[in-house]
């Protein structure tokens, strides 16, 4: 007779992570969500079935071995756990904050069928604490190869390529334009959903790795592409250079005076750490009233920020709801910290005072038009319809295309002229013998994991160039 | 130099060797400063140095102002912007005004040895203020010096207008305050003078990222790190760069009386 094994009980409800209260928070620079305890990981690491065929890790850009990792947990083997992800994943810290699980490897999750999907994102997190609290561990290396790579931006995308091709053997030097490490991580998201020392660390991480990372050097200015391969010696580059030109409006006013790009903006107040002016030199004015425009991760970060500085903040979308491309979680956080929405609205024209300061706003409200082929519903003026709001700060967030240097001093290197990215083949060869690009310069502004998804192939595909070359 | 005009040079052998007249840097004092654009003023490929000139005028500048020789910088990144055109033009007029005399002078230079004909004006607020005279007689054809004053040379720029009837310019090129550029600018219109104007707007990163440099030249908008930092001087929205340049004089007023007030820094050279 066969023996019928015991049905573990399926627990349908994912264990919540605990956040700080919005009223609180909406006033402060602090991490939103506050982790696992380790009670908490070990309940919400029970749920998981450990498919035999798992589907959650064909979810994951860079394919972190979920299962394995959250096994681990459950047997409280926390340094084998994060060893684990880092064999595929070097930034789980930042990964467990900023990933979009829910459209990832949780949308995957077989659970996820008949009550939450496992909270992959949360326990991924609890571990690169975990090892953040117990000291961080090396993973082997392979002996030195004798080739040399340049990898351009230290971004999610170029920290990646860095670090997959020091642990092959390679030499790698990271060549970084701003005077801090993390692209993106350091300029763009900020602390109170993923907080610089964190940051720090992973960088840190790269760095003991073996790569050389030199701050303030911008390639196609302090060095150009082919001086490096020529005169720098280096066999490969990859190039991972972020998507960061700001894009405006080109609504009559807009260079008035408090009105800012996202990049502004964010570049003053994580970067430059513009919210503890005076203590830091770079200042930021912003007034009562601000009106944040467009309705990405990076609109919510601008208008979640502002509101922690004080101010009454309004989004202003020319889609409806429904529409905002911006993370479910992220919305739901701006507006219970008190974020008012505008849909269906677009700038027309700003006005300014007499100092030249931003004063009011023209809008138009639209409507939206039926689905294109690929799904999205555009959207179209309605006559007649114009409004005036008064406003003391503008926020422009309606996306950012690629720095155009590298592309500008690089011959021979393609790239796209509409969308200013580099074209690249499926795992990131471009149009130049020797060099690689992904991220964001090669597919627009995207996703953390997107960019970490396309230096893993890249970083593949030069080790294998780079074993072929003589 | 005079009045808290200081001088720096320092050690980037990556900068120095790249650098070329009109360019600039990106200075990170410390972990918890600004990143200032300067404009370079001197580079020496062989030494691996780079220079600018600075006055000591808000937090930042005082509070460099009182680095010593041996001091290291957070960060300096560069060179940045694109270079002068430097080639044979023919008879050339170079106009520098204030702390940005010595960035011209670097490109008078390049232009005498490019084989040009250049006469210097080199204007300041009072004949105190006056700088780099002597390394400008050096090296150009002819200098006029002026003060808004008229404590020392001429008083004003107004001669400039009897000058361009006397004497055929092939081109100007305008290093120093807005209104300085602008006032120049309106004086070689007439004329048709082809008039360079280095812009220095506000900058943050000064690489393309920020957008906060951007002024607008022809009625297109320009980012002044990467698109510039040299524009059609007769192109030029004067006006509006102006405001744009003031939008954070309160706060920048409010970090320097801060930082005076609560000692300023330690070598006690900018104390209140």
């Amino acid at each position: 007779m066969a023996e019928t094994k015991p049905k573990p009980k399926l627990n349908k409800k994912a264990v919540e992570m605990r956040k700080q209260e919005p009223k609180v928070r909406a006033r402060n620079f602090n991490e939103v969500a506050l982790g696992y305890t380790e009670e908490e990981a070990l309940e919400e690491a029970s749920r998981c079935l450990q498919c035999p065929k798992p589907q959650c890790i064909t979810g994951c850009p860079v394919e972190v071995p979920i299962p394995a990792f959250i096994k681990c947990i459950r047997e409280k083997k926390y340094a084998e756990g994060i060893s684990a992800i880092k064999s595929k994943n070097a930034l789980p810290a930042v990964c467990g904050r900023v990933c979009p699980q829910e459209s990832q490897c949780q949308a995957k999750c077989v659970i996820g069928k008949m009550g939450e999907p496992v909270s992959v994102g949360r326990l991924e997190r609890f571990l690169a604490d975990w090892e953040c609290d117990h000291g961080f561990q090396l993973p082997p290396k392979a002996p030195p190869t004798g080739k040399k790579v340049a990898v351009i931006g230290a971004g999610p995308a170029g920290l990646t390529v860095a670090a997959d091709l020091a642990k092959r053997g390679h030499e790698v030097t990271e060549f970084e334009a701003l005077h801090l490490g993390g692209g993106v991580l350091s300029y763009g998201i900020p602390e109170f959903r993923l907080p610089k020392a964190i940051v720090q660390n992973e960088v840190n991480y790269v760095q003991n790795l073996g790569v050389d990372l030199r701050l303030g050097n911008l390639i196609g200015r302090t060095h150009t592409i082919p001086e490096l391969m020529k005169e720098g010696g280096y066999d490969a580059v990859f190039i991972g250079s972020g998507a960061g030109l700001p894009q405006f409006t080109g609504c009559p006013g807009e260079n008035l005076g408090g009105i800012y790009s996202a990049n502004e903006f964010l570049i003053r107040v994580n970067l430059m750490k513009a919210f503890a002016f005076p203590d830091y030199d770079t200042p930021l004015r912003l007034g009562k009233h601000v009106v944040v425009i467009g309705g990405g991760n990076v609109a919510m970060d601008c208008a979640r920020c502002s509101m922690r500085l004080g101010a009454e903040v309004c989004l202003v979308y020319r889609r409806s709801r429904d529409e905002l491309p911006a993370r479910h979680e992220e919305i739901e956080n701006a507006e219970e910290e008190g974020l008012v929405c505008k849909f269906l609205a677009a700038p027309l024209e700003f006005y300014g005072d007499e100092r030249g300061w931003v004063k009011s706003m023209k809008c138009i409200c639209m409507e939206l038009t039926e689905p294109d082929a690929k799904g999205r519903r555009g959207v179209k003026i309605i006559p007649g319809s114009e409004f005036t709001m008064d406003v003391d700060t503008v926020i422009i967030a309606i996306g950012q295309t690629p720095n155009p240097i590298i592309q500008r001093t690089t011959e021979g290197l393609q790239s796209d002229p509409r969308h200013g990215t580099i074209c690249v083949n499926e795992v990131g060869k471009t149009s130049l013998d020797g060099v690689y690009a992904g991220g964001d310069v090669a597919t627009g502004a995207a996703t953390v994991i997107s960019a970490m998804g396309a230096g893993k192939r890249a970083a593949q595909a030069m080790h294998d160039y780079l074993a072929n070359k003589k | 130099m005079a009045h808290k005009e200081t001088l720096f040079e320092v050690e980037a052998p990556d900068i120095a060797a790249k650098a070329q007249p009109g360019q600039f840097l990106i200075v990170v004092p410390h972990a918890k400063g600004e990143r200032v654009p300067l404009t370079i003023s001197s580079y020496n490929a062989k030494k691996g140095t780079v220079s600018f000139a600075f006055h000591e005028v808000g937090k930042t500048t005082k509070e460099l102002g009182c680095f010593n020789e041996g001091d290291c910088l957070l960060n300096v990144t560069g060179p940045l912007g694109n270079p002068s055109e430097v080639k044979k033009f023919g008879n050339v007029l170079c106009v520098g005004g204030s702390i940005m005399i010595a960035p011209l002078l670097l490109q008078v230079k390049a232009l005498k040895e490019a084989g040009n004909k250049v006469v210097t004006v080199l204007g300041a607020r009072t004949k105190d203020f006056m700088i780099m005279e002597k390394e400008a007689k050096a090296m150009s054809d002819r200098v006029y010096v002026a003060t808004d004053d008229g404590s020392y040379g001429n008083k004003g720029l107004d001669f400039l207008k009897d000058l361009l009837k006397k004497e055929k310019f092939d081109r100007c090129v305008v290093m120093g305050p807005v209104v300085m550029m602008r006032d120049v600018s309106e004086i070689t219109k007439p004329f048709g003078i082809p008039t360079i104007v280095t812009l220095t707007p506000i900058m943050i990163d000064g690489m393309g990222m920020c957008g906060v440099c951007r002024v607008t030249v022809g009625g297109k908008m320009q980012f002044g790190c990467v698109d510039g930092p040299e524009f059609d001087g007769h192109q030029t929205n004067f006006e509006e760069l102006v405001l744009r340049q003031r939008t954070m004089l309160p706060e920048e007023r409010l970090g320097s009386l801060l930082w005076e007030t609560s000692g300023g820094c330690v070598c006690g050279r900018n104390k209140a």
